[in-house]
């Protein structure tokens, strides 16, 4: 497993009133193979994750990725460590499915026939193959959550970190992408709000007011961040 | 979801047109419309639609498509022949509005048997020799693809804001719906640009 280090990192934002802290410095070692993050709406559990990949950069401290920092060495980073968001909608760029798979293995594979090929057995894995030419606007959501998981991971990323990736999604297809992303030989960083996902890691952070305030064996950091709400 | 925009036009097929090579198709897109704007006469205006119909049968390009793009350019088309009628006459307005169709009947024809991926690999191939100049041509087509991916979306956001103007019974007054329209226009390239980050696409 890759080796992911937070050195003292924390994010601030300035605002008119003052600095506001979205995540406290925060000092962690992940190398278990499925992390996951739960916590409130606002918490900085989102900022957690995005700083993994250099979507946000720390204002104060360092990410490391196998030893490379997510802020200097971004590019590198974001070769090893692909992120999902909540929309698929935002994520998905191109008209149709497989033009989509194509367009992450365009670094990969300069030839456009066999680019096309390896993107068609990537659809075939996820099962939407049959969906190859459909315009990815007239997916379901939850195949539309598959296709941006499926175009994340065609690039072949050590990590991957998801972003609520189960939250607009039915019971079905909540189970359907929970089990794709916890059958992952990657390690997985999953931010949710799915209790039964996260018990299911190896892993879970609590995030509270911007600092991890849980952390350890997954059920009982669930029961601490349940018996935290319901008091 | 709705419209003509929604949906992506391209359909893949093995006729003739879908296996002629992208620059043989765009080059003579453009060698064509070219001819129907310099050709000024009524008989050639038929011949150049009766051209663009004849590539449509080619390509076997299925008639719903042909009559989207076909209804899209009409509201155009009849806008600028009433004023031309108005200007010079009934004869030259006729001769507009046939030119048009004819244009836009054969945009449509090679963009239903052109994949965007197809014309991405093309637009690398040409913009190539200008890397030396510090042009990035994966960069270039990337950019391309945006724009075209980014109509549908903003289609869609603008349907979704509409309905939720509605929903709150603002609908009739402009300012409810333009500017909720923008502001998620404008989050939703941020989203789009974060993921475009995350995917490593355009990191070098």
């Amino acid at each position: 497993m890759p080796l992911i280090e937070l050195d003292a990192a924390g994010v601030a934002v300035a605002t008119p009133d003052g600095d506001r802290v979205l995540l406290e410095p925060t000092t962690l070692t992940l190398t278990e193979h499925r992390v996951a993050v739960v916590g409130a709406n606002g918490s900085g559990k989102s900022t957690l994750a995005r700083m993994l990949n250099g979507l946000v950069a720390p204002t104060t401290g360092a990410v490391r990725v196998d030893g490379l920092d997510v802020a200097k060495q971004g590019s590198a980073v974001r070769r090893k460590v692909a992120f999902s968001f909540t929309d698929p909608a935002a994520q998905l760029v191109m008209p149709t499915c497989v033009e989509d798979i194509e367009l992450s293995l365009r670094r990969r594979e300069r030839r456009a026939g066999r680019r096309r090929e390896l993107a068609l057995a990537v659809l075939e894995r996820y099962g939407l193959v049959d969906k190859a030419d459909v315009s990815v606007h007239s997916l379901s959501g939850g195949q539309r959550q598959l296709l941006a998981l499926a175009g994340v991971l065609a690039t072949d990323p050590d990590v991957l970190v998801a972003d609520e990736p189960t939250t607009l999604l039915d019971l079905a297809n909540t189970r359907r992408v929970g089990d794709l992303l916890l059958g992952l030989e990657q390690q997985l960083v999953l931010v949710t709000h799915d209790l039964d996902l996260a018990r299911r890691c190896d892993r879970v952070l609590v995030v509270e007011d911007a600092r991890v305030v849980h952390d350890g064996a997954a059920d009982a950091a669930v029961a601490a961040y349940e018996a935290s709400v319901l008091g | 979801m709705s419209g003509a925009v929604t949906v992506g036009v391209y359909r893949p097929g093995e006729t003739l047109l879908h296996r002629l090579p992208v620059g043989v198709k765009l080059a003579a897109l453009a060698l064509f419309s070219l001819s129907v704007v310099l050709v000024r006469s009524m008989p050639a205006s038929w011949v150049w639609l009766g051209l663009a119909l004849l590539a449509a049968l080619v390509a076997r390009t299925d008639l719903a498509t042909l009559l989207r793009a076909a209804r899209m350019i009409l509201v155009l088309a009849l806008v600028v022949s009433a004023f031309q009628w108005w200007i010079d006459g009934p004869a030259k307005a006729v001769e507009t509005l046939v030119d048009l169709l004819a244009l836009a009947l054969a945009a449509i024809v090679l963009s239903s048997t052109t994949s965007v991926n197809a014309m991405l690999d093309a637009i690398v191939r040409w913009v190539g020799p200008l890397r030396r100049v510090g042009v990035d041509p994966e960069r270039v087509a990337l950019t391309f693809s945006m724009a075209i991916g980014a109509l549908p979306g903003t289609v869609t956001l603008a349907l979704e804001t509409r309905d939720a103007a509605r929903a709150r019974g603002l609908g009739g007054h402009p300012r409810a719906y333009v500017t909720p329209f923008v502001v998620r226009v404008v989050a939703r390239a941020h989203e789009t640009g974060d993921a475009l980050h995350a995917r490593g696409l355009g990191d070098d």
